[in-house]
């Protein structure tokens, strides 16, 4: 089967390529890049005039299988994935039984394999049952196909905890994820404490209560000489204890999801359940400060922390409506129109974050379109513009604070594995 | 001036006209409490549910009375009564309320927003009676209209909110209210229980009241609930009587025509001592009395049907 | 839509004969003002009541107990309107309990401000009469209201505003027919 994408601007930050030429895809892996290929049997996908990339890859989203089917599945997860412009996506194990062992992995990789979709990547509990006491099967997991370890949603409370599973995953090779919060300083807070929270009277989670959690993971990533990875960094604080660890040696990455890099905490101040979410949307400052890590290179990756929630449990007061936010269908935009057209990224920086530094931290071989790579590719128009109608995505959940925003950027075409899933933005 | 809005949701939005408006109103509604017969028809045949999901004594009396003193009807649905404890969501609380066609609806709440929640999806005017310690209209004011009874003018006043201002929502639409109309206000209390960047919203922070007592114009003293000794706000209730209670001494530095105030109920002896409480500058009692005009007023205001083209006057 | 004036029917020389007649009227009818209040309804019937009040004084020389009544909160029509009229202060001054109460207006037209009038009264007690002046009387009665003092009939078409303007309110004494023109 051949698969040819003629005549758009292929950029390829992994071999600093920017230019028009034609990729052709052949029994699923890239088989030549070259201005103008005879096309002879193969599928066509017209790029003119669009760009082409390594597939984009969401190292960080919820699907919510097993448990809340209602919610999303990994099926839908993967169709929204393919919407949005994403080959891969890493699901956390927060589920509902938890992702842990070999057990919970395979279970998603066949659910995955029965979807055909997006490419689905299983990351496996830390603790047994997320319970932050003992350590889950984290080597058969890793074994069985996880890409890497978390307890994501629940920090690893106990430093001695962490440290042990930092240093216990270093047989599996892979990163742990760690959602860094400190729970006694964010207790009860639904929202970012700063004069926002004050207006509101709702309570506050300080944004130090993630960043002492950034510097003590760093350090105990020095101290076991591991792999870290951190997600969804929120706050001006964390981002320099990371530069202090990336400079000084420790082996962190980072991402940060396009919601803090789009919102402030000022969203939250009609009570909109939409904007909740954890670690919470911060201050214009640590927006701010989102932005230039994301402009100096200090971030590796944007991820969407895609997080489903029925229409049901978000429809009610502030305190008691759950975190979180989908962001499968909405991250190309609004990474196009924040960053992109802002002057924040090139172009080709933003492929990087949204695709080859994912691959790397996961350690994925897709990422690129060298030869003989996976032939997983996106083909987006960065100029597109389009409104944001939750109504047509194609994740189960509707819970998105950019309802009605007005985007410029947008997935056109996208190939998994040779195979034309989205095309022309219709999905097939 | 006419007063436009569907519904009394907090102080914040409103702007100085419309704080003055209600004052004013306010002021008409004060002498009919005084008549032989303390009723006006102005809301009969109307139909006020009065939702009560947290307790509550002296706001509620204060809007039951208000709505029978202006001839409507009035059904209390409280905590232990409703559904609100048995799981039931406010979306259905909402729907249950707006199949009985009801007329207004009085709402107090825990959660912040809750009656923003409530005024999105129902149609009739929704009254916040306090929501969590986001903000309690009403309260502030008749905080507002006992001041203007007794000075007269809100210029150049130094109003000083004093205790938990943190967990108040007394003290967010205070602050509102008074420097809208041009006071001038400080918040003073331990700093546990300084919420941040309160500065923001135009007022001025001080740990110490004693500094503070000379130039006051107005002391207003709140509640200090003895749950937030467990969380380590504070170490104990003597140690906050020492410094933020208001007691004889204390008031010793003060200007001689310093009012009292407090929204109630008192913690005598706590925040403030029963000969400061009970005294001649204390207009505790007054600030009750003009509760209930102001609540009166709010619910006048908010009675007016829907708006229609073909409106005369 | 404007106002514009038609014919204007009294000035203020006429207004004050009008107040003169109305006083001596109500001091013959009651033979004496012991026993009287005045209560003008708001706006304009306050200040008619103090002015009528004034010269009954100048003729009796006793002083005449004068209130105010704000009627808003006994209106029928309240449910009608999209937004709450502005609502004034009511002070009557003594207990109404066996007076005779003279309610004061300017214009009587439907009669409905004058049933509003006598319910708040009532609230307030149980005078022994109450009676009711008015500057204009200008018919179309809704309710079987009528008054005691009229200080001049003016019949007119029910499209027709009667524009009664006082010093105290409006600068200068006059009152005249108006009608709306697109």
């Amino acid at each position: 089967m051949k698969t040819l994408i003629k005549g758009g601007r292929v950029v390829d930050p992994s071999q600093d390529l920017d230019q028009i030429s034609d990729v052709l895809i052949e029994d699923g892996v890239v088989a030549q890049i070259a201005g103008s290929i005879d096309a002879g049997d193969a599928t066509v996908v017209d790029a003119n005039g669009l760009v082409v990339c390594p597939g984009l890859i969401d190292m960080h989203v919820h699907l919510r299988e097993p448990g809340r089917e209602d919610e999303e599945t990994i099926a839908t997860g993967a169709r929204a994935a393919i919407a949005g412009g994403f080959t891969s996506i890493a699901c956390m194990p927060n589920t509902e039984p938890v992702i842990e062992g070999d057990e919970g992995v395979k279970f998603v990789l066949a659910k995955a394999q029965d979807a055909n979709l997006a490419r689905v990547y299983p990351v496996a509990a830390i603790s047994k049952g997320l319970k932050g006491e003992t350590l889950a099967e984290i080597g058969t997991a890793m074994k069985a196909g996880a890409v890497g370890v978390s307890d994501d949603g629940r920090p690893v409370e106990s430093s001695a905890l962490m440290r042990r599973t930092l240093e216990y995953v270093k047989m599996s090779g892979g990163p742990v994820f760690a959602h860094c919060e400190d729970l006694s300083l964010s207790a009860g807070g639904v929202m970012n404490e700063g004069r926002m929270s004050t207006l509101l009277g709702l309570k506050g989670m300080p944004p130090e209560s993630e960043s002492v959690m950034v510097a003590r993971d760093i350090m105990l990533t020095g101290l076991t000489r591991s792999r870290l990875h951190v997600c969804h960094v929120s706050t001006g604080r964390s981002f320099s204890f990371i530069k202090d660890g990336k400079t000084s040696g420790v082996d962190v990455t980072c991402e940060v999801t396009p919601h803090h890099f789009a919102l402030t905490d000022e969203a939250v101040r009609t009570y909109d359940t939409n904007a909740k979410m954890n670690p919470p949307l911060r201050s214009e400052r640590d927006m701010g400060a989102v932005r230039q890590a994301l402009r100096s290179g200090l971030v590796d990756a944007i991820a969407t922390d895609h997080a489903p929630h029925s229409t049901e449990e978000k429809d009610q007061e502030f305190n008691s409506a759950p975190f979180g936010v989908v962001g499968l269908e909405t991250a190309l935009g609004l990474a196009c129109t924040c960053l992109y057209h802002e002057g924040i990224v090139s172009l080709s920086a933003l492929i990087r974050l949204m695709s080859t530094n994912p691959a790397g931290i996961l350690g994925l071989t897709q990422g690129t379109l060298k030869q003989g790579s996976p032939g997983d590719v996106t083909v987006f128009d960065p100029d597109r513009e389009w409104t944001v109608d939750p109504a047509r995505f194609q994740s189960k959940s509707r819970n998105s604070p950019f309802s009605d925003w007005k985007l410029k950027g947008r997935a056109v075409s996208v190939i998994v594995g040779g195979r034309v899933l989205l095309r022309d933005g219709e999905l097939s | 001036m006419k007063f436009e809005r569907k519904d009394l949701l907090g102080l914040e939005e409103l702007s100085r006209g419309e704080i003055e408006f209600i004052l004013e109103t306010a002021g008409s509604f004060v002498e009919i409490s005084e008549r032989p017969i303390k009723k006006v028809p102005v809301l009969r045949g109307l139909t006020v549910v009065n939702l009560f999901s947290e307790p509550s004594t002296r706001t509620r009396i204060s809007f039951e009375l208000a709505e029978k003193r202006l001839s409507a009807d009035t059904v209390n649905i409280t905590a232990s009564s409703s559904s609100v404890v048995k799981g039931e969501t406010l979306k259905d609380t909402a729907k249950n309320i707006e199949a009985m066609n009801i007329d207004m609806l009085v709402v107090r709440h825990n959660a912040p927003g809750a009656p923003h929640y409530l005024a999105d999806v129902l149609h009739c005017p929704v009254i916040n009676a306090g929501d969590g310690p986001h903000e309690h209209p009403t309260q502030a004011l008749l905080d507002l209209l006992t001041v203007k009874q007794k000075r007269g003018t809100f210029e150049g006043l130094n109003v000083t909110i004093i205790g938990d201002i943190l967990h108040s929502r007394v003290a967010r639409s205070d602050i509102w209210g008074f420097t809208k109309l041009g006071a001038a206000v400080t918040v003073c209390g331990p700093p546990t229980l300084i919420p941040p960047d309160i500065e923001s919203t135009g007022v001025t922070v001080s740990y110490d009241l004693e500094e503070v007592i000379p130039r006051s114009d107005i002391l207003m003293l709140l509640r200090i609930q003895t749950e937030r000794l467990k969380e380590c706000f504070f170490p104990s209730i003597r140690e906050y009587s020492d410094f933020f209670g208001l007691d004889s001494a204390k008031l010793e530095r003060a200007k001689p025509d310093v009012l009292i105030m407090h929204p109630g109920p008192l913690n005598r002896g706590v925040e403030i001592t029963p000969e400061v409480a009970d005294g001649p500058r204390s207009v505790i009692l007054d600030q009750v009395r003009y509760g209930l005009a102001v609540r009166m007023a709010v619910l006048y205001l908010l009675s007016g049907g829907e708006l229609k083209s073909e409106d005369s006057d | 839509m404007t106002k514009r004036e038609k014919a204007q029917i009294m000035d203020s020389d006429d207004i004050a004969r009008a107040i003169t007649r109305i006083a001596h009227q109500i001091l013959e009818r009651n033979r004496g003002a012991s026993d009287l209040i005045l209560v003008g309804i708001r706006t304009r019937g306050a200040p008619l009541a103090e002015r009528i009040a004034k010269s009954m004084e100048s003729i009796e020389g006793s002083e005449i107990p004068v209130g105010i009544l704000d009627i808003t909160l006994y209106r029928d029509d309240l449910q009608l309107v999209s937004k709450q009229p502005v609502v004034g202060k009511t002070d009557i001054p003594a207990g109404v309990d066996g007076k005779v109460v003279v309610l004061i207006d300017d214009v009587l037209f439907t009669g409905r401000t004058i049933r509003a009038a006598m319910d708040e009264i009532m609230d307030f007690g149980r005078p022994k009469g109450m009676q009711l002046a008015v500057l204009i009387d200008r018919g179309h009665r809704e309710v079987p209201i009528r008054a005691d003092y009229v200080g001049k009939n003016v019949p007119t078409s029910a499209k027709e505003i009667i524009s009664v303007a006082l010093k105290e309110h409006d600068g200068a004494d006059k009152v005249s027919v108006e009608e709306l023109v697109q």
